[in-house]
């Protein structure tokens, strides 16, 4: 058999056949990411109807640390090429370099949790919980439904970590890794719409103020 | 003569019509720090006084560029079948509907 010096000659065939002839897991992902598309609209036009909206403080500018956020969205970034990195490695038979990439994602996933744990906080000590105006509910039911989203898929991660030494994920099973990549990627491009349209986007001046 | 089975998959390496020629790790580097430099330069840009009037189109471009980077080399949209991007971007394109209704009706745009 000759090498595969490629990722592109992954194995292709770990699936049974199809009448679509594409695995019917992939695609099953594929709508499963469609509908958390419209999830995520919904979640995301309600915080950008209601951030300008609050009578009383704290205003998003009040509270939004930038610079902090910002090192957030590198870490998650980062995550993303280790993901991929983790599904080449997988896909050229190197189980132990794939699993290497898992446990960084997977670390990476849950350094940016901490983030947003510790962000949560430092809100809640300046004034801004769930209750307090339009804009704090808005807020975190948003970037906790996405962090939620990122722990899901911390799980993920490290069940197929876990699995590899079982000798579960390999070669031939690369779809495993590849369908928790899709996913921690789609975690990733929400988190890119969400810092832009929360974080940099400013708002307009407060209601009534 | 060669008899051949109907449901025979045949061997495992041949390309199955569903997968593309996926990238190799260099090229997902290169997306990477592409994506660091774009993120970088939202931040910049935000902080650059002069750029306050076109501050919003010039986040949403940068913001597109790197939803569409991850989408067609990490997620592999560009390399996959075209039934993926079509299921894809079905749910995308009602996010979006739903976004603009929502804002619409609320007038949040003549505000």
């Amino acid at each position: 058999m000759a090498t595969l010096e490629h990722s592109a000659a992954a194995p292709v065939t770990d699936h049974a056949a199809t009448s679509t002839g594409l695995p019917h897991l992939k695609l099953a992902m594929w709508l499963f990411l469609a509908s958390d598309c419209l999830l995520f609209g919904a979640l995301i036009s309600t915080y950008v109807l209601y951030r300008g909206a609050s009578t009383v403080g704290p205003y998003p500018a009040d509270v939004f640390d930038i610079p902090y956020t910002s090192v957030s969205s590198f870490v998650l970034l980062a995550s993303s090429l280790t993901m991929v990195l983790a599904l080449a490695a997988i896909q050229r038979g190197d189980v132990g370099r794939s699993r290497v990439w898992l446990l960084a994602t997977a670390l990476l996933g849950m350094t940016f949790l901490g983030g947003q744990v510790y962000e949560f906080t430092s809100f809640v000590r300046e004034g801004l919980t769930l209750k307090t105006n339009v804009f704090g509910t808005s807020f975190y039911v948003l970037t906790g439904f996405h962090g939620t989203h990122v722990a899901v898929g911390v799980l993920m991660l490290l069940t197929v970590f876990t699995l590899s030494f079982a000798g579960k994920i390999n070669q031939d099973s690369s779809m495993t890794v590849e369908l928790v990549g899709l996913y921690w990627h789609f975690v990733d491009i929400v988190w890119i719409v969400i810092f832009t349209v929360v974080y940099l986007i400013p708002t307009g001046s407060p209601a009534g103020g | 003569m060669a008899e051949t089975r109907v449901d025979d998959p045949g061997p495992r390496s041949a390309p199955a019509p569903h997968a593309g020629r996926h990238p190799g790790p260099k090229e997902y580097i290169r997306i990477a720090i592409i994506l660091g430099a774009i993120t970088a330069a939202e931040v910049a840009v935000y902080y650059i006084e002069g750029a306050r009037e076109f501050l919003i189109p010039i986040l949403f471009f940068f913001s597109f560029v790197k939803f569409a980077l991850v989408v067609l080399w990490f997620m592999h949209l560009r390399f996959d079948s075209r039934t993926y991007a079509r299921f894809f971007v079905m749910g995308l394109a009602g996010a979006v509907t739903l976004f603009l209704i929502v804002l619409l009706t609320f007038q949040v745009f003549s505000s």
